[in-house]
């Protein structure tokens, strides 16, 4: 009798190894492609830079990882519900603010060429050598040449603004520098990707490396590209940018989180983007 | 996004005696009033309650929408193409504003 349970435990146990061996990587979708308005192609799919040095086969976007619905809202500008903070954020390029009564359009004019590819390159070495991210430059523009207050890292005003200049690289390849005066930060940011954080001592890696394609629960998980930030998600009927949505992951293995602007979360930002070199910049996505 | 601004799109072009698919978006916060704000106080309730669309006069929809509809409601139809090009939307906000739109179909 306790041979037979035994072998019976072991015939299951040889079950569940196939199970997951084949589970394991349960795919991105093999052959959609994002296409805005049957005009527009976005690259969801691309060759992995040569630093990753192997750690991912291909590159995909998150696009690819979610339903078909949340697929199909991002393949239409109508539907796609950012595309209102991409108009509000419009509105606010427009707006004079501070002493110095002058807008964004005053000094940086149309933005579909003074703005093209700035979402491509962020976060990037400042001239002072300082790592900043787009919104550390929208904060800079607001206190030394508007003096005006400047919004807040992750306040409303600051994301529909992000999102319409995001918009403006649509399309372009993500292309951050990783070499030169950013390759310190990029060695940090190297770091806390692969440093396990909270009660249940995740890194990033764990979910987006080792385990992309496969579900976590509920949620199919993706490689964690950030190529389509800032990001309508559903489940917040919002914009999130990319720092929220860190400090949501590092919650979520109960660390004690760090904060968003911070200097850790640029860090973060610069190597996770660079993970993504060549995937399109796909302005405002939807997600679930 | 507070300001409400109404968005349509209808088919670049239709044939008389088929279907016209009809999009209609409207900016809007949908304010549920069962929310409070940082002081405890009750936000009122801010709503678009209905939303009718008139074809060649007729009324083709009149959709009740209540405070469980999230932000910015997103409605999708069908309309049969008569001879009629005049397409007009309506949205009705609680507190007695009423928002029109009126927009042309192209036949041919």
């Amino acid at each position: 009798m306790k041979t037979f349970t035994l072998s019976k435990l072991m015939a299951s146990a040889a079950i569940c190894a196939v199970a997951l061996t084949s589970a394991a990587h349960a795919d991105p979708h093999p052959d959609a492609e994002l296409i805005i308005d049957g005009e527009l192609k976005l690259n969801v799919r691309a060759e992995a830079p040569a630093h990753l040095d192997g750690a991912l086969p291909e590159l995909y976007s998150g696009w690819l990882f979610r339903t078909d619905e949340t697929r199909a809202l991002q393949m239409d500008d109508f539907e796609n519900p950012a595309i209102l903070a991409v108009e509000a954020g419009a509105e606010l390029w427009e707006t004079a603010q501070g002493a110095t009564d002058q807008s964004c359009a005053d000094c940086h004019g149309d933005a579909a060429e003074s703005m093209k590819g700035v979402r491509a390159s962020m976060p990037k070495v400042n001239e002072n050598g300082d790592l900043w991210s787009m919104e550390d430059y929208v904060m800079n523009c607001q206190t030394t040449r508007m003096e005006a207050e400047p919004y807040g890292w992750n306040s409303s005003d600051m994301r529909n603004l992000t999102s319409f200049i995001s918009m403006q690289s649509r399309g372009m390849p993500v292309d951050v520098a990783i070499d030169g005066a950013a390759a310190p930060f990029w060695e940090k940011g190297k770091e806390m990707y692969y440093t396990r954080f909270g009660q249940l001592e995740l890194s990033c890696a764990n979910c987006h490396e080792d385990s992309w394609g496969m579900m976590i629960r509920a949620d199919h998980l993706s490689q964690g590209q950030i190529n389509g930030f800032p990001t309508y998600r559903l489940k917040n009927a919002g914009m999130v940018s990319i720092h929220n949505r860190f400090r949501g992951c590092i919650r979520d293995t109960r660390a004690e989180s760090f904060a968003i602007g911070s200097q850790e979360f640029r860090e973060l930002e610069l190597y996770v983007a660079s993970r993504g070199n060549g995937l399109a910049v796909e302005g405002v996505a939807v997600r679930q | 996004m507070s300001e409400v601004k109404p968005r349509i799109r209808l088919p670049r072009s239709v044939k008389a005696g088929q279907a016209a698919e009809v999009k209609t978006l409207v900016s809007h916060v949908m304010e549920t009033g069962l929310r409070k704000d940082s002081s405890g106080n009750i936000i009122p309730r801010m709503i678009i309650n209905r939303f009718t669309c008139e074809y060649g006069g007729e009324m083709v929809v009149d959709m009740a929408l209540e405070g469980a509809i999230s932000a910015n409601p997103y409605v999708e139809f069908d309309i049969m193409v008569g001879d009629a090009t005049d397409v007009v939307f309506t949205w009705y906000e609680d507190g007695g504003a009423v928002y029109t739109q009126t927009e042309q179909l192209t036949i041919g």
